[in-house]
């Protein structure tokens, strides 16, 4: 197995005349957190759309675990094994907590019409699997009492939480987090860095983005820093402070 | 979910429920021909047969969140199907277990059809695709009968055969264990048998992998996507299922009837399932079934009052009442609408929501 888990090479990717992202390279190894950084509109969440499938980039590729990731495929890169959560949390509102998670559970199982129809004992021993896994990370991640609840009534904190759940249920190798922390207090910021922790601590590599300088300066083994679309620094968090162009491009956007 | 069919009763002596509805159910019909005739059987199965054909659009409309406005087309074809393998247009007089299969598969066909150009759109631009697709249904079956006559044209296809099972007719009167059972009677075991299986189907569906994927797709499409759903193809299945049944039911709908004619399966048509399916509870099963009661019966029971009242009020008719049935109709919905949006019987979990909101 390579020490390497996700090769992004020359990525780019326009709207129009707007370069959300030129020519991004960066390599992510596994079981490290891995943060990205950048004033607001720096194109973050755009790579992470690339990376997913949800946008065609333009130019570039990327090389997951040994596969190369097909543009305009979510679905296949969730199998590979990529999660993510969204920076503008996308829950299934009318649906139960437990039942968000449970629909991670799709990529990993596999009964079809039929099973669900006639309940065949494979079928049924399926659910009872994906209840109880669901189950399970929803004390992994301390939201099990709001279960039954439907996923819109949660709180903001327990909704960033839940998106987590979500998440992991689809069994990554890499989990990606949009802004996790943000409208967060500090009780919540410092509960959701223990979970992190924590997930990383299982095994499962982690690529964040973060505003909080703190949380991104605490978490993550190296950080890559974007502005305007480039990447203008990929190092440990203590040299990134220190970067000059980093700095630059902090005071001359808005500051995290 | 499982159980949303409990009344507080049933909790503590489900078998006497159970055996209670049973009951009532299968007594139903008699109790139905005496207070009303055997008109009023036949409205009751077709309130059953629009049961089956809601679910069935509960699946995509309900459970998926596509909006189809053609769902009638599968139905159409489902009729058809039967029309033309079991009446003297072709002298093909196939059995029932041929037929509708044949009528199921097709109609699927036809689902996917209609699914795999509409995948990309949501919301109103489905709506209109669908509208169209229906109407183009409607148009073909309406023209079709030059050069060669498959459709038989707007005259319609006559003397279809009904349904029988080995030599059990189901449009003749006969006598079981003493008992005469009318032919509507007899239909009316059977849809009821068919009503219980999509019912069945529906709850299931609901609470499976395939149930949780279309209601993830109804909720947010893009996290199912990101959640790993192959939304093409969960759509695609919704699309299918969905049509199926609307086949099935279109088959029963030609055996009962003995006719059919491009004039059954109209925009309105479509439009009074879709308004069984949302007036009962958006996707919330029993609230469906009662919508599709409500909305058979609430006409016919206007046309069989409307005039009599007249005659009572007026001495004489100032209104058609074809047209006044339609106005108290339409109120009746902006009615329901206004002070219900949820539906006239939501789920628990919708009905709480509102209920918080208004707080
Ligand atoms: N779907 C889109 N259509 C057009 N422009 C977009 C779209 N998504 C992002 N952009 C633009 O791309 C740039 C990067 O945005 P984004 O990736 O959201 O930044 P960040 O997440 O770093 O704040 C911004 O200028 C934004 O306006
Ligand atoms: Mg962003």
């Amino acid at each position: 197995m390579s020490e390497v888990l996700l090769e992004a090479k020359a990525v780019a990717k326009h709207f129009g005349g707007v370069k959300a992202l030129q020519d991004v390279s960066l390599t992510i190894r596994r079981g490290e957190v891995y943060g990205l950084i950048g004033p607001n509109g720096a194109g973050k969440t755009t790579f992470f759309n690339c990376l997913t499938g949800l946008y065609k980039n333009e130019f570039g590729e990327f090389l997951f675990d040994g596969h190369r990731l097909e543009a305009d495929a979510p679905h296949k890169v969730a199998t590979l094994g990529i999660a993510r959560t969204f920076q503008n949390i996308r829950l299934f509102g009318n649906m139960t907590t437990i039942e968000n998670v449970m629909v991670g559970r799709h990529v990993r199982t596999h009964a079809g019409v039929f099973g669900a129809i006639f309940r065949d004992r494979k079928t049924v021993a399926e659910e009872q699997g994906i209840r109880r896994r669901a189950l399970e990370l929803l004390h992994y991640v301390g939201i099990a009492d709001r279960a039954d609840d439907l996923a819109k009534n949660l709180s903001y904190g327990d909704q960033r939480r839940l998106e987590i759940a979500r998440a992991l249920a689809t069994e990554p190798k890499l989990l990606c987090l949009d802004e996790p922390a943000a409208g967060m207090n500090g009780t919540e910021t410092e509960g959701l860095r223990e979970l992190i922790v924590g997930i990383r601590k299982d095994g499962v590599t982690i690529l964040l983005i973060e505003h909080d300088v703190k949380l991104v300066m605490g978490l993550c083994d190296r950080v890559a820093v974007l502005d305007y679309g480039e990447m203008i620094a990929e190092d440990v968090p203590t040299v990134v402070q220190k970067n000059p162009r980093v700095i630059e491009a902090y005071l001359g956007g808005s500051v995290a | 979910m499982s159980n949303m069919f409990k009344m507080p009763g049933m909790q503590k002596y489900p078998v006497v429920g159970l055996i209670l509805v049973a009951v009532t159910l299968a007594a139903l019909p008699f109790l139905v021909a005496m207070t009303g005739g055997q008109a009023w059987v036949r409205i009751l199965n077709f309130a059953i047969l629009y049961i089956f054909l809601a679910l069935g659009l509960n699946i995509v409309v309900g459970m998926a969140g596509l909006l189809d406005l053609g769902y009638i087309a599968f139905y159409a074809v489902g009729a058809y199907v039967w029309a033309l393998l079991a009446s003297p247009h072709f002298g093909l007089h196939l059995p029932f277990w041929v037929i509708l299969p044949i009528g199921a598969a097709l109609a699927c066909c036809f689902g996917v059809l209609l699914g795999s150009p509409t995948l990309k759109l949501r919301g109103d631009y489905l709506a209109i695709v669908t509208l169209g697709f229906g109407e183009i249904i409607r148009i073909f079956l309406n023209n079709l009968n030059a050069p060669f006559n498959l459709t038989n044209g707007a005259q319609g296809i006559t003397r279809i055969d009904p349904l029988t099972i080995g030599d059990f007719s189901f449009s003749a009167q006969s006598s079981l264990f003493g008992i005469d059972f009318s032919g509507p009677m007899k239909y009316y075991y059977v849809l009821l048998l068919l009503a219980i299986f999509v019912i069945i189907v529906n709850v299931r569906l609901h609470d499976s992998r395939i149930g949780r994927a279309w209601q993830a797709i109804r909720e947010d499409e893009v996290a199912a996507k990101a959640a790993g759903i192959n939304t093409r193809n969960v759509k695609l299945l919704a699309f299918a299922m969905g049509a199926s049944f609307g086949g099935i039911a279109g088959g029963m709908f030609s055996a009962m009837q003995g006719f059919v004619s491009p004039e059954s399966f109209s925009l309105l048509e479509s439009i009074m399932v879709l308004a069984m399916v949302v007036l009962g509870g958006m996707g919330h099963i029993p609230g469906v079934i009662l919508g599709a009661v409500l909305l058979t019966a609430l006409p016919e029971a206007l046309r069989y009052g409307v005039e009599p009242l007249q005659h009572m009020a007026f001495g004489r008719q100032l209104i058609d009442p074809e047209a006044l049935r339609m106005l108290v109709f339409g109120l009746a919905l902006v009615l329901v609408m206004r002070f219900r949006p949820a539906g006239l019987w939501p789920s628990p979990e919708r009905r709480r929501e509102l209920a918080e909101k208004e707080a």
